[in-house]
């Protein structure tokens, strides 16, 4: 199926901005709609950009008006660092649940569902597998409010997917992203001085860069890919790999007994290493990317080139920080779109 | 969650191999997590002088070891702090005509406690999950060892030296059979001697949260010295392989068959432990 109206939920995310730029680089999308609650990040062309909260009427209507064939979800909430717990419930179960509601039924126009997950869907335990493929479930029941959230938000798309049998279903869950753009605990950890870490542990890490990261999901969006999918970079690094490669020493600081106890007085410092990160930090994840290669997607980058280019990026980054970057002004943004006087390029 | 995901899984690719994660040069780590750094310093210093001076290793049967492709490799398992999988290792490393690298498995105990999980698989530790030795066998063709006796081998006491435990259930067989690897058997000789283990102390276990918390001649009274292993002289007899292709189509099924198997191997692995007690008139000079 070839997308020609587009729906990207979470335009106000990196990766939902850069997939906005990417789609509008391709002349057979006639329309790309950007919904979020809050203002894109990324300097957008021809997509437009409606605020809207996750209200499933409201939804409903904009997809129904618009007559949108592809919807891509990448507003999953999979860092605790933006969102309180609550806010990620609610944008994580409530609302995907509405998303979904807003493109199922006999009438919707919706053709094809991309879904950006997280591998915080397999968590992480003492006895996982080395390396998850799409189908393992996890050993044990998520032990985080956000694994949870994003354990039963894939059962909801899971359960869209059965009873839309017409509408190409594709869930793409992400390791921990790496990038200039990204802001994660991840990598406010990784900007420290000094990594902090559990004592006595070496996790491994895989990582997928940004660039791939929108990659993956335009990949979804160009080829029809039902099912779920890893998306990681090839390699799966130690902790101590990762941190040379990033130039900083780990910081051994969190006692490998009452570990969320002294998390918690960190938070007082405030240094806030939520749980997931916490049981990442201990046992490490892996996952297998092969069925992603396997229908044909390339990744640009393995985890080693995503920690080291992130790693350049940090290094430049005070320089550039004085630029200001991206800010949306809605007047302008609005006269770019629609005043007569402005001089179009290209197609559109 | 134990239900079936209605979402099908990719597709299926023609060759898993060939999708693997090319070898990056620049890293000393694997994806398994083993260091070649860590693996070679040990190697060089304490493998080295255990496997030649000693424990005096003498390695019979290196040939059934196949030179290419996945193989399990099957062991008995004693000693409090077993030495068996290194030397195991380092016979490979020193005898085989093509040394190649050994995964062994190792509980999930390890991953989870603090140190041993940082070392535990930066030497070639693996834990015990049959997605993991299904994709070294199958996927990577590398070679594994395992000890399906587990805990129940390297707990169990000096009187009981040589007398086998249960072999799991199955397990190894089972992912032998899906790799369609051979399986070898390993009959090592001196691991019970060289850490005998006289007593289990359970409150110290649930102190120190060990698997367990053994009394062996110079533990725990010694401190740390304790991890010192008595020169016992080291047999290690590589037996035939066991091809696990000639069962036809999907043999795993047979949970009757998984069992003979596992059973016959254990029996043939004591029938050769006997055997080398039998032959052997000094525990320390062999």
């Amino acid at each position: 199926m070839t997308s020609r109206r587009v729906l990207v939920t979470g335009i106000s995310t990196l990766w939902g901005g850069r997939l906005a730029q990417a789609i509008e680089r391709d002349p057979g999308v006639e329309a790309i709609i950007g919904v979020s609650h809050d203002d894109p990040a990324c300097e957008l062309e021809r997509t437009e950009f409606v605020r809207v909260g996750l209200h499933h009427a409201l939804l409903r209507r904009i997809v129904h008006a618009a007559d949108i064939d592809t919807v891509i979800d990448t507003r999953l909430v999979v860092d605790s660092l933006h969102a309180s717990a609550r806010d990620a419930h609610e944008a994580n179960v409530i609302g995907t649940m509405n998303i979904l509601a807003a493109c199922g039924g006999p009438d919707s126009p919706v053709r094809k569902f991309v879904f950006k997950s997280s591998a915080h869907y397999y968590g992480c335990e003492r006895d996982d597998p080395a390396f998850f493929t799409e189908s393992m479930r996890r050993p044990h029941p998520p032990r985080t409010r956000l694994e949870s959230d994003i354990v039963e938000a894939e059962k909801a798309v899971e359960g869209f997917a059965r009873r839309n049998a017409a509408v190409t279903v594709t869930v793409l869950r992400f390791a921990n992203a790496l990038g200039p753009g990204i802001d994660t605990t991840h990598t406010r950890l990784f900007a420290l001085p000094a990594v902090p870490c559990i004592l006595g542990f070496d996790p491994r890490y895989q990582f997928i860069y940004e660039d791939d990261l929108v990659g993956a999901l335009g990949f979804a969006v160009e080829h029809d890919l039902p099912g779920v999918y890893n998306a990681a970079g090839d390699g799966v690094l130690a902790f101590s790999e990762v941190c040379s490669l990033l130039g900083r020493p780990p910081a051994p600081i969190l006692p490998p007994w009452g570990t969320s106890l002294s998390a918690a007085a960190l938070r007082r410092l405030g240094l806030h290493i939520p749980p997931q990160v916490l049981n990442q930090l201990r046992y490490g994840r892996g996952v297998d990317n092969r069925a992603l290669k396997g229908a044909g997607y390339g990744y640009g980058f393995t985890s080693r080139e995503a920690v080291l280019r992130h790693a350049e990026a940090q290094r430049a980054k005070p320089l550039l920080e004085a630029d200001g970057g991206y800010r949306y002004e809605r007047e302008v943004e609005e006269f770019l779109r629609w005043s007569p006087n402005v001089r179009r390029r290209g197609t559109v | 969650m134990s239900s079936r995901p209605a979402l099908p899984a990719g597709p299926a690719t023609d060759d898993p191999r060939a999708l693997l994660p090319a070898i990056e040069p620049d890293r000393q780590i694997t994806d398994w997590g083993r260091s070649e750094r860590v693996e070679g310093l040990l190697d060089a210093t304490l493998y080295d002088f255990l496997y030649h001076l000693w424990f005096r290793c003498e390695v019979e049967g290196i040939e059934n070891v196949p030179a290419t492709g996945g193989a399990l490799l099957v062991s008995n398992h004693a000693g409090a702090l077993p030495p068996d999988a290194a030397m195991i290792t380092k016979a490979i490393r020193e005898e085989h005509p093509r040394p190649r690298a050994l995964h062994w498995t190792v509980e999930h105990f390890f991953k989870g406690y603090p140190g041993l999980a940082m070392l535990v698989n930066k030497i070639g530790g693996v834990p015990a999950h049959p997605a993991n030795v299904h994709r070294l066998l199958d996927d990577e063709q590398q070679l594994v060892l395992v000890f399906p006796e587990g805990r129940k081998g390297s707990e169990k006491l000096y009187k009981d030296r040589y007398r086998l435990r249960r072999f799991g259930r199955g397990g190894f067989v089972e992912a032998a059979m899906r790799a369609r690897a051979p399986i070898v058997p390993i009959a090592v000789l001196g691991a019970e001697e060289a850490m005998p283990t006289f007593a289990q102390i359970g409150l110290l276990q649930r102190v120190t949260k060990l698997i367990y918390f053994p009394v062996t001649p110079l533990f725990p009274h010694l401190g740390l010295l304790g991890v010192a292993y008595l020169p016992a002289k080291f047999r290690i007899r590589f037996l035939e392989p066991i091809p696990t292709d000639q069962w036809g189509e999907r043999p795993w099924d047979d949970t009757g068959l998984v069992q003979t198997v596992a059973e016959d191997i254990r029996a043939r692995i004591q029938e050769e432990l006997v055997d080398l007690v039998s032959h052997r008139r000094s525990v320390w000079l062999g």
